[in-house]
């Protein structure tokens, strides 16, 4: 897999585009900061749902058993997967029962996370995403780049072009008003010729057995009702155990996400509808194992709001595509990691540790400490590039001697003014590429020290 | 008896800043403060913390350690480097009450001035546009000034200081405290980004009207510098401890 920086670096290279990605997104973090600052109570909230999720997380076994319990006793199927594969043959032997031929479902990153879409379709089933983004990128036939904004990455337009090549669009046209009826007017259409809905859930209730997914089109809501069969996918992860408990995180979710009070609709399922069938499918696909983890447990407080996406300064230059990863940003770099360290092992670096994705988390995940934590985790299993780590080495031996440093930097200060210019510059020096290198003092802070101020 | 301040001067500011270690050293002294710069000290072991690389902090922390334990106080002219000492040793240190003692009285400058020596105002002149970025480990590891992201009343005690110099005038920017992309390593590892950020700062500066850029970390000031002068903008980076310097 690509590195972070290699992709990174070709995001970057089409600067209007990384600084346009980079403006979108901040003018939603700007709308976030708006929405919260109109809750004196936001640090409380804030407090409060990382309570409710660290008890989750850490009473997971009994949690889970209360809300099968529950919902079975609704008359709600419930099936447990251990990985992607069981996921994906559970809804699958689901489908078939039922003869299902096309399927719409609401937007929900578990599915992508296990590629559900090309599997159905190996099987000769039709899915059609109904989120207005997530239908984009799947005419694209590319993965989401944001968790909450799937084609965020995409102009205006770009879709013009791919709507008029897809859907037979006028060409040139970029209006959002007139592409937007468009696409609801095809949808309208996939909606009706369904026979079964799949979404995802974003809280599922232990002492209720019901589940609330929240959508702003109303997605879930159409592709659920139109038709007698609803499939939920839910990564264990995604309870909280009253009812009660629901509006701290309804609060909190929409305002991190987009800057709005709350989603548009906020869909309660509890048990099937006349002459229907409800099936959830709880996933765990390495969850447990998180669980386990005295350092990383936290990062399964994850609401998937996207907010560490959008203030991240790495993520919003560099896209999501350049972490190769189902959720990118600082989050899916901590996610990533645990899910294949090898593979994902340049993401925790993709980041300056600013630390702004753990101030804004709206359940207080210390991100920027857990990314750190990583770090270690890529040395200790022998991830780390061998010029990194023996560079760490070198400057640690070196520092370890206060006199081989002082003659080291004394060097270098004698040395470097008097270099050619193409010799410091050179393609090795990534630090001179863009910036220029300080300027070579005469003497060091030690040296002025001795020389005017030693009082020994 | 004034109380004895070792000065902890990071290793890059030694080398590249002497300046910056002057003006610290000046301002504590105005202020009458013992301080003492002890020699053998080097490097806190902050880049090879943040490169993963645990083994090779421990001898550096342990040294620091036994070289700064008998001050009264650690004073720093570096937000980054003191966030360090105080809430990244812990790992190297179990129950150390020495570490532990190290730790509550470690400080970085500014803050040394306004929550210790309860400085609030300072005297003189510097008739300039300043801008202030806010170097994140002083702002959301050090908390030495409100973050955008949080809803709590705002503070920000060096900017106050900055504030109450005559003639200054602190510049009103559109992301108050975006990182600016150095990140230790992260400016050579992901060099393409980390100069997006650091250009993007220094173009808010510009459209602020920043004259003179400032911070409590010279290695975010190093970063910016190295773009304004490539790209030859009509801006002076001087960290915060030279502006009071140059005011006493």
């Amino acid at each position: 897999m690509p590195s972070h920086p290699k992709l990174a670096n070709e995001f970057v290279k089409d600067k209007e585009r990384a600084k346009w990605h980079d403006q979108s997104l901040w003018f939603v973090r700007s709308k976030r900061d708006k929405a919260v600052h109109q809750l004196p109570e936001w640090e409380l909230l804030r407090e409060q749902a990382s309570k409710i999720k660290s008890y989750v997380v850490s009473h997971l076994p009994d949690l889970l058993e209360e809300f099968e319990k529950n919902a079975k006793a609704k008359g709600v199927h419930v099936h447990w997967a251990r990985d992607a594969k069981e996921h994906n043959e559970i809804v699958h032997s689901i489908l078939k029962q039922h003869q299902v031929k096309r399927v719409v479902k609401s937007k929900s990153m578990l599915t992508e996370e296990c590629h559900l879409n090309p599997y159905l379709e190996r099987h000769g089933i039709e899915i059609v995403d109904t989120d207005l983004g997530e239908w984009i990128v799947q005419l694209q036939d590319k993965p989401p780049s944001h968790i909450v904004m799937p084609a965020i990455h995409i102009k205006k337009e770009e879709i013009g072009e791919l709507f008029h090549e897809k859907l037979g669009t006028e060409k040139g046209a970029s209006d959002p008003q007139y592409l937007t009826e468009s696409a609801r007017q095809r949808l309208r259409q996939k909606f009706i010729e369904a026979d079964a809905g799949i979404t995802g859930v974003n809280f599922a209730i232990a002492d209720t057995g019901g589940f609330v997914v929240c959508t702003n089109e109303g997605n879930a809501d159409l592709g659920t009702s139109l038709n007698k069969l609803h499939i939920a996918c839910m990564g264990i992860e995604k309870l909280i155990p009253r009812a009660s408990d629901l509006s701290v995180f309804l609060r909190l979710l929409a305002r991190s996400a987009t800057g709005q009070p709350i989603t548009t609709y906020s869909s309660h399922f509890h048990g099937p509808a006349p002459d229907s069938e409800l099936h959830i499918v709880l996933l765990d696909n390495g969850r447990s194992e998180i669980a386990d983890s005295d350092e990383f447990r936290r990062s399964l407080n994850c609401i998937r709001c996207g907010a560490c996406m959008n203030t991240c300064p790495v993520y919003r230059r560099s896209g999501g595509y350049s972490y190769s990863n189902t959720v990118p940003g600082p989050i899916g770099s901590i996610l990533g990691a645990a899910h294949d360290t090898k593979a994902n092992s340049s993401l925790p670096f993709a980041c300056s540790l600013c630390a702004s994705c753990t101030d804004v988390c709206p359940v207080k995940i210390d991100l920027h400490h857990q990314l750190l934590t990583w770090r270690k985790e890529i040395r200790l299993k022998g991830l780390l590039p061998l010029s990194k780590r023996l560079s760490m080495k070198m400057m640690s031996w070196m520092m370890q001697a206060p006199r081989l440093y002082q003659f080291v930097g004394k060097m270098a200060r004698k040395i470097v003014p008097y270099l050619p210019r193409f010799l410091v510059y050179n393609p090795f020096n990534a630090w001179g590429k863009q910036r220029e290198l300080p300027d070579m003092p005469k003497q060091s802070f030690r040296e002025w020290m001795k020389q005017n101020h030693d009082r020994k | 008896m004034a109380p004895q301040v070792g000065l902890f001067i990071p290793c890059y500011v030694d080398q590249l800043y002497p300046q910056v270690g002057i003006a610290s050293l000046k301002i504590l002294e105005h202020f009458g403060i013992d301080v003492e710069y002890p020699e053998s000290q080097t490097c806190c072991g902050q880049p090879m913390a943040n490169t993963g690389c645990t083994n090779e902090v421990v001898p550096l922390a342990k040294r620091f350690l036994e070289i700064f334990k008998s001050y009264d106080a650690v004073v720093c002219p570096s937000g980054s480097c003191v966030s360090m000492v105080k809430h990244h040793y812990d790992e190297y240190f179990s129950e150390n009450k020495e570490y532990d003692e190290l730790k509550a009285k470690t400080y970085e400058l500014c803050d040394y001035l306004t929550s210790v020596l309860e400085i609030k105002t300072l005297a003189g002149r510097f008739p300039h546009k300043v801008g202030l970025h806010q170097s994140c480990h002083g702002l959301r590891e050090l908390r030495l000034a409100s973050s955008s992201e949080l809803v709590k009343e705002p503070f920000g005690p060096a900017r106050e200081l900055l504030e109450s110099i005559e003639g200054l005038e602190v510049t009103q920017l559109q992301r108050a405290d975006e990182c600016c992309g150095f990140g230790g390593t992260f400016a050579v590892a992901e060099e393409a980004v980390s100069c997006m950020m650091g250009e993007d700062r220094v173009h808010d500066h510009e459209q602020a009207g920043t004259e003179v850029l400032t911070a409590l970390d010279m290695s975010c000031l190093m970063h910016l510098d190295g773009i304004i002068r490539r790209q030859k903008k009509p801006i002076r980076v001087m960290h915060i401890s030279e502006i009071f310097a140059e005011c006493l």
